[in-house]
């Protein structure tokens, strides 16, 4: 399922660079052991509200690689007919929406979880956002109402500490965890990449929430292995540091030199504010050290031949499915 | 003078008044980065990274400008600012009418807007239309490099809110940020007179509320802003070839209209064809018409506006937005030359 998730998206990054897919495209790369541990807890009836990542939770539903491809490339027999593009995938049949705003997913998971008590007794709805959204209004509203409304949500933050080229911790006051904790909602962090412990964590809330119709929270730590979407100029200065950094070297020292404008030691502290992002990014190896792929891939108790035996077996689906949405 | 980028004239008028006003903030959600040389240039007590908590920076930068700052307060793209629209119609908007004129706001509300380059329903909306309706707030579009120094000026200037919306399509920033990603193989319809031209050493403020002739002509009036006004140019040229005159106004501002200069031209004309990017229903084409009736005149009229949720599928959506092919069919319906 996260090989798959991985391969499939690995095949839209492709396409994306081809110039088939237009705008932006913010992929599920890192997040796939998070999906992947709580989808197997769901069942029939159960409810996503998605953010603008929601590729890996949709296909580790269910929904048709084909439809999701033909709605990327905008064509009329898509998902969504071509109309809402990747940040606002839906489908009804799996009581499944997405939002580009942040932290929509929030009052998108109550409103679920709401009409499960009167039509679906026992289901729930997980709401998927990053950390960033925390500071969002509604998403705060949201966990209350939860809390005053008894509603079944398993709130999942997916957390890999950065709000685009912002280090979320730099602009939240206090730890996540405790901020949920003080709505009265149980919930704990864990590692994201792992699908174990996601599994394990996940099987014990989403029981509980069913069990009691309360909701409750997981924080996932995690990594986003393209940045926030496709073309990250964090990311490329990091895997392109001379060619990025010769692009933006030259007006950024004429402005730090300017004669006018802020005190030495305030332009001193920007820069080095400026530089300790960039230097952040252009350490990938500690993204790769947080891939579930590869983490998934070295605990997997399967034998080389095996896991090849999978791979093929996913590529000639995806491929299959790749020709079939080009055609 | 010198050739600038329509970012490029945004950031030098804004380092001009940052330079001269300490009390100039900015404030938004990546905005260290975004505004990267500001960020070096002025310190990071100048530019404020904000979390994504857009009502409560927005609301906080109002109160903060009624404490004696002025802050540009950036909400990414516009599509955004609905999760702030308390800040922006309850108090923004009216603490100026409610204090008896005693209290004001002067705050500028920077945003990208506009569609164009296939991202879907909720990032690509003009919105100026929406926003024009509340009394209050001043909304302003530029359309090329100068306008959007000499507006921004004025917006900062200026002793009560206005937004000031950018589109992408002009503003390479944005669109390499959502558009390009780095790529080579995607291509956008770029008006190349609004995303790049002359801007003069210390650019003039362009008044809020003062429109601009781009074109004349004798036949119809067409009336956009934003890269609209560009769509309108280009149709032009087509209809010149058949014999039909087109006299452009640029808006440049939403609110304040310039109400003289449309009626002007419409007099003259007798014809009127509003182009809109905005939503087509309840929005500035109407207005525009209403306008014209209450100066008691009159004129053929028709418009060219997004009437759905804009497509993300791109083909599609240049279809929804106004297009140099649509202008020219209404404008041959309204003189008469239609199916010639």
């Amino acid at each position: 399922m996260i090989y798959r998730s991985r391969y499939f998206e690995l095949v839209v990054a492709d396409l994306w660079q081809q110039g088939l897919i237009s705008g932006e495209m913010h992929l599920s790369m890192g997040e796939e052991a998070i999906c992947a541990g709580i989808n197997d807890h769901l069942k029939e009836g159960d409810a996503l509200a998605l953010d603008h990542r929601g590729t890996a939770p949709l296909l580790m539903r269910g929904v048709e690689p084909v439809s999701l491809l033909k709605e990327f490339l905008g064509k009329p027999d898509g998902l969504c007919r071509g109309q809402g593009g990747h940040m606002h995938l839906f489908e009804p049949g799996l009581l499944t929406a997405s939002s580009g705003i942040v932290g929509a997913a929030g009052p998108a998971a109550a409103g679920f979880a709401l009409a499960s008590k009167y039509l679906r007794k026992g289901n729930i709805a997980v709401s998927y956002f990053g950390e960033g959204a925390v500071n969002q209004g509604m998403l705060m509203e949201s966990f209350n109402l939860a809390v005053a409304w008894r509603l079944p949500v398993l709130f999942v933050c997916k957390d890999n500490r950065w709000s685009i080229t912002t280090e979320s911790e730099s602009v939240t006051g206090g730890k996540i965890i405790d901020r949920v904790r003080s709505f009265g909602i149980s919930g704990e962090v864990i590692d994201g990449s792992s699908v174990a412990e996601v599994w394990e964590s996940a099987g014990k809330a989403i029981d509980q929430i069913r069990r009691r119709n309360v909701p409750a929270f997981i924080q996932a730590r995690c990594v986003h292995l393209e940045g926030h979407f496709l073309g990250d100029p964090l990311i490329e200065i990091g895997r392109k540091p001379l060619k990025k950094i010769k692009h933006l070297g030259g007006p950024l020292i004429k402005s730090v030199l300017n004669p006018t404008g802020g005190k030495v030691k305030d332009r001193y502290i920007a820069i080095q504010a400026l530089g300790s992002v960039m230097i952040e990014h252009m350490r990938p190896n500690v993204l790769s050290k947080m891939d579930p792929v590869k983490i998934l891939k070295e605990k997997l108790s399967l034998t080389m031949s095996d896991i090849r035996t999978m791979e093929d077996e996913i590529k000639k689906e995806i491929d299959a499915a790749v020709a079939r949405a080009t055609a | 003078m010198g050739q600038k980028s329509f970012t490029q004239a945004i950031e030098d008028a804004v380092a001009a008044a940052m330079k001269k006003d300490p009390r100039i903030i900015i404030m938004g959600e990546d905005v260290q980065l975004i505004r990267l040389n500001l960020t070096a240039r002025f310190g990071t007590d100048r530019v404020l990274a904000a979390p994504i908590s857009e009502a409560a920076f927005l609301g906080a930068a109002i109160h903060a400008a009624m404490a004696g700052m002025r802050p540009i307060a950036e909400i990414m793209i516009v599509d955004f600012i609905a999760v702030a629209m308390d800040a922006l119609l309850n108090h923004a908007a009216k603490i100026s009418y409610f204090s008896g004129d005693r209290w004001h706001v002067p705050l500028v509300i920077r945003a990208a807007c506009g569609g164009g380059y296939g991202d879907g329903g909720q990032h690509m909306q003009s919105l100026w239309g929406w926003l024009a309706h509340i009394p209050g707030i001043s909304v302003v579009v530029p359309s090329n490099p100068e306008d959007a120094a000499g507006l921004m000026l004025s917006a900062i200037d200026h002793d009560d809110p206005v937004v000031y919306l950018e589109h992408k399509l002009l503003a390479d920033y944005w669109l390499e940020f959502m558009g390009k990603g780095g790529r080579s193989t995607v291509q956008y319809d770029v008006p190349e007179k609004g995303a790049f031209g002359t801007v003069s050493g210390s650019p003039e403020k362009v008044p809020l509320g003062k429109a601009r002739l781009t074109r004349n002509g004798s036949d119809l009036t067409i009336v956009s802003v934003g890269v609209g006004v560009h769509r309108a140019e280009e149709a032009a040229m087509i209809l010149s070839a058949e014999s039909v005159e087109c006299e452009i106004i640029d808006l440049r501002s939403v609110v304040p209209l310039d109400e003289k200069m449309i009626c002007e031209s419409v007099k003259k004309t007798g014809r009127l064809l509003v182009v809109d990017e905005d939503y087509l229903r309840f929005g500035l084409t109407g207005e525009i018409a209403a306008v014209c009736l209450e100066y008691g005149m009159h004129f053929q009229y028709d418009r060219v506006a997004t009437e759905t949720t804009i497509p993300y599928d791109h083909r599609r959506e240049l279809e929804t937005l106004p297009n140099p092919e649509r202008i020219c069919r209404a404008a041959r319906k309204l003189t008469g030359i239609d199916g010639v």
